[in-house]
């Protein structure tokens, strides 16, 4: 699950990692206020779950109230594209008003699981910024990767080891080794996948700074973390996967006009690396799950019919658990309640695989039934 | 033989009584898994599925009825005390079927389980079966499956259904399939059981099917160059899969480009496994793989 910046930045202040004074606004009216309670000058970021924000005109230093003002006017209920976004990029309903950080120099920071070592790691670097990953890949050496010990947790001398490697005087080598501890314990305590400091910035007055943040956290862990639930912005996620997660189908929107229902991830993307294999486009990635009822195979499917890209589906499902004569029953609940016509191709294999054919058959729906992957594969392209 | 499990298996069902637990129990049964206990906190005493008795802890399964192998179907926030339960009270093979564990949990475990004898399979697995044995401890649907000399290690569920389905459909059986689960932190590699694979005579050629994200495709690579001499095929999926935008930058730094499908792929080929290129060819693929071996 995704926060936005501000969110990220209250819970490092949690955490005594220092950050920028500024205010969340949501009108333009409130925008010029808060520039103005910041002395006149200050840098607005729009608030949306996607990073590069920069690049699609979505931040801005203003130096004066009309600037705020025009800037935010302009901003404020549209939608910004970035090169992190798709083409619809995502709506803007707040910004971030903060007060100007005199950069002398940008660090990276960041906490994740390395599933490789199967525990966290602490990643510093002294070139922060933007284009973080080319540094990666220009010189490695310029990332230090850090694991810690889940038991021991983050020591005190690998947070003075790593504050040594971004070549701070003393006083600010001590704060910097504070921030990580406190990175270190946001990312236990709340269960997060990434926590991320990009840039860290020292400035010239020789202060830390967060000033940019961003939280990830583990979906699997929400259950316990309430209080982070209650931080989701559903109007970043595209509407269909939106819906998708309600329903506790994975779900994932690409660019193309097949629709795909599948039971299990590694299924579903052999069936997507088919279908592309033949020149014809997937619209989505789509797991119905291992227990999934016919209500949830019509949920399912509805989320499908309901993309505007989709003119037909392909359903490839290997019946364990679930039943073929259940997803057939969900298929053809879905197409009764959207009344849609969309043709679709279906292969079933497992159990009570005739009597969900027969059923298919009797509904009077236009489906083609296909024995193996290629032939189902081979149907959908050359359906009309 | 097999690996792992066998007719002498005697397998308990942690979260027996529950209804994914039951079910699959009943499935196991029926497919000639010899299953002694089940355990569930609290309903110690009771009998199901004719016969099965229940118990409230993992030692006193182990201790009434020598369980050896342990099935977990619990909720994913207790899943973690199930399997060190289980490690604790000297299970030496946890299957644990469960999804949803939370990844920190698992970083915890997998320090813990260092200190222990017990091998994990999984999370979020299908589980394994030895169909010459007729016993499976998972939750795949059994009347699929072939006896035969083909190895076959996922990381995926139904994919893996779809790949025996071809293997039996050509008359190709299997000496033992296992997933080891989708999750990124698991019990179990490609690595370990390609070891088990290399080690077991009743197997002579193995399936691998790994899929985008990780590493674990590249160390499975730099085994069998090393310590590998049976003849192997691999498909990776998820080429076309969505990128990993959402991995955030420090997930791609550590990773860089090895999460790919055309990574693993190459890395694999490098390393002698032949490339399915195609999933509904991997029945055909491994027909091949044994005319040619054959054939030397």
């Amino acid at each position: 699950m995704k926060i936005h910046e501000y969110q990220a930045k209250g819970l490092f202040a949690r955490f005594d990692i220092p950050i920028p004074r500024g205010e969340v606004t949501t009108t333009p009216e409130a925008t010029v206020q808060a520039v103005s309670n910041l002395g006149g000058c200050a840098v607005i970021k729009a608030q949306v779950h996607a990073g590069a924000r920069g690049k699609g005109g979505g931040t801005k230093v203003v130096q004066s109230p009309e600037e705020a003002r025009e800037f935010a006017t302009g901003l404020l209920s549209t939608n910004l594209v970035t090169p992190q976004t798709d083409s619809h990029g995502l709506p803007v309903s707040r910004l971030l008003v903060e007060e100007l950080v005199d950069i002398s120099r940008e660090h990276y920071m960041a906490i994740t699981v390395d599933r490789t070592r199967c525990t966290p790691v602490v990643l510093v670097s002294r070139f922060g910024g933007i284009d973080i990953e080319e540094v990666a890949s220009f010189d490695p050496t310029a990332i230090h990767v850090e694991p810690i010990d889940p038991v021991l947790g983050f020591l005190p001398y690998q947070a003075r080891r790593l504050a040594a490697l971004l070549d701070l005087e003393r006083e600010t080598a001590a704060t910097a080794a504070q921030i990580m501890s406190g990175l270190y314990q946001l990312f236990v305590q709340q269960d997060c996948s990434l926590v991320e400091i990009n840039p860290l910035v020292l400035t010239a007055s020789g202060q830390l700074i967060a000033v940019d943040a961003k939280a990830d956290f583990d979906d699997d862990a929400l259950f316990r973390h309430p209080g982070i639930l209650d931080l989701a912005d559903r109007s970043q996620e595209n509407g269909l996967e939106a819906a998708a997660a309600a329903l506790d189908v994975a779900y994932v929107k690409l660019d193309g006009n097949v629709g795909c229902l599948v039971n299990g991830a590694g299924l579903a993307m052999a069936t997507l690396d088919m279908i592309s294999t033949v020149g014809a486009s997937p619209a989505n990635f789509l797991d119905v799950g291992g227990g999934a009822s016919a209500e949830k195979v019509a949920g399912a499917v509805g989320i499908i019919l309901s993309d505007p890209d989709v003119d037909r589906m392909l359903v490839n499902i290997f019946g364990g658990i679930l039943r073929c004569d259940m997803a057939a029953r969900g298929i053809i609940q879905s197409y009764r309640e959207t009344g849609s016509t969309l043709p679709f191709v279906i292969r079933m294999l497992g159990t009570n695989v005739e009597e969900g054919k027969t059923i298919l058959r009797e509904s009077g729906l236009k489906v083609t039934f296909a024995e193996t992957m290629s032939e189902a594969v081979k149907a959908i392209s050359e359906v009309s | 033989m097999g690996i792992l499990i066998d007719e002498k298996s005697r397998v308990m069902v942690q979260g027996i009584t529950g209804r994914e637990g039951g079910f699959h129990t009943q499935a196991c049964l029926a497919y000639g898994t010899n299953v002694v206990a089940g355990v569930t906190p609290g309903r110690g005493g009771q009998t199901v599925k004719g016969n099965i008795p229940v118990f409230n802890s993992v030692a006193e399964a182990v201790d009434r009825t020598g369980a050896n192998v342990s099935m977990i179907f619990v909720p994913a926030h207790s899943a973690v005390d199930a399997v060190v339960e289980a490690a604790d009270a000297g299970v030496g093979l946890v299957i644990c079927i469960s999804e949803g564990i939370p990844v920190q949990d698992m970083v915890r475990l997998k320090r813990y389980q260092k200190d222990t004898k017990v091998r994990l399979i999984g999370p979020n697995c299908p589980g394994l079966i030895n169909p010459g044995a007729a016993c499976k401890a998972g939750i795949m649907p059994g009347s699929i499956h072939l006896p035969g000399q083909t190895g076959v290690v996922s990381r995926s569920g139904t994919l893996t259904y779809e790949a025996v389905a071809q293997l039996t459909k050509l008359g190709i059986g299997q000496s033992s399939c296992i997933g080891i689960g989708g999750d990124p932190i698991i019990g179990t590699d490609f690595v370990d059981v390609l070891r088990l694979f290399q080690a077991d005579p009743e197997t002579d050629q193995v399936v691998l099917i790994g899929e985008i994200g990780g590493v674990m495709e590249q160390h499975a690579a730099a085994y069998l160059t090393e310590w590998f001499s049976k003849p192997i095929c691999a498909l990776i999926v998820g080429a076309t899969a969505p990128s990993g935008k959402r991995m955030g930058h420090a997930g791609a730094i550590i990773t860089g480009d090895s999460g790919r499908a055309d990574s693993k792929v190459e890395a694999l080929r490098d390393a002698g496994a032949i490339i399915i290129s195609n999933p509904a060819e991997i029945g055909e693929t491994v027909r091949k793989l044994i005319e040619s071996s054959h054939g030397r």
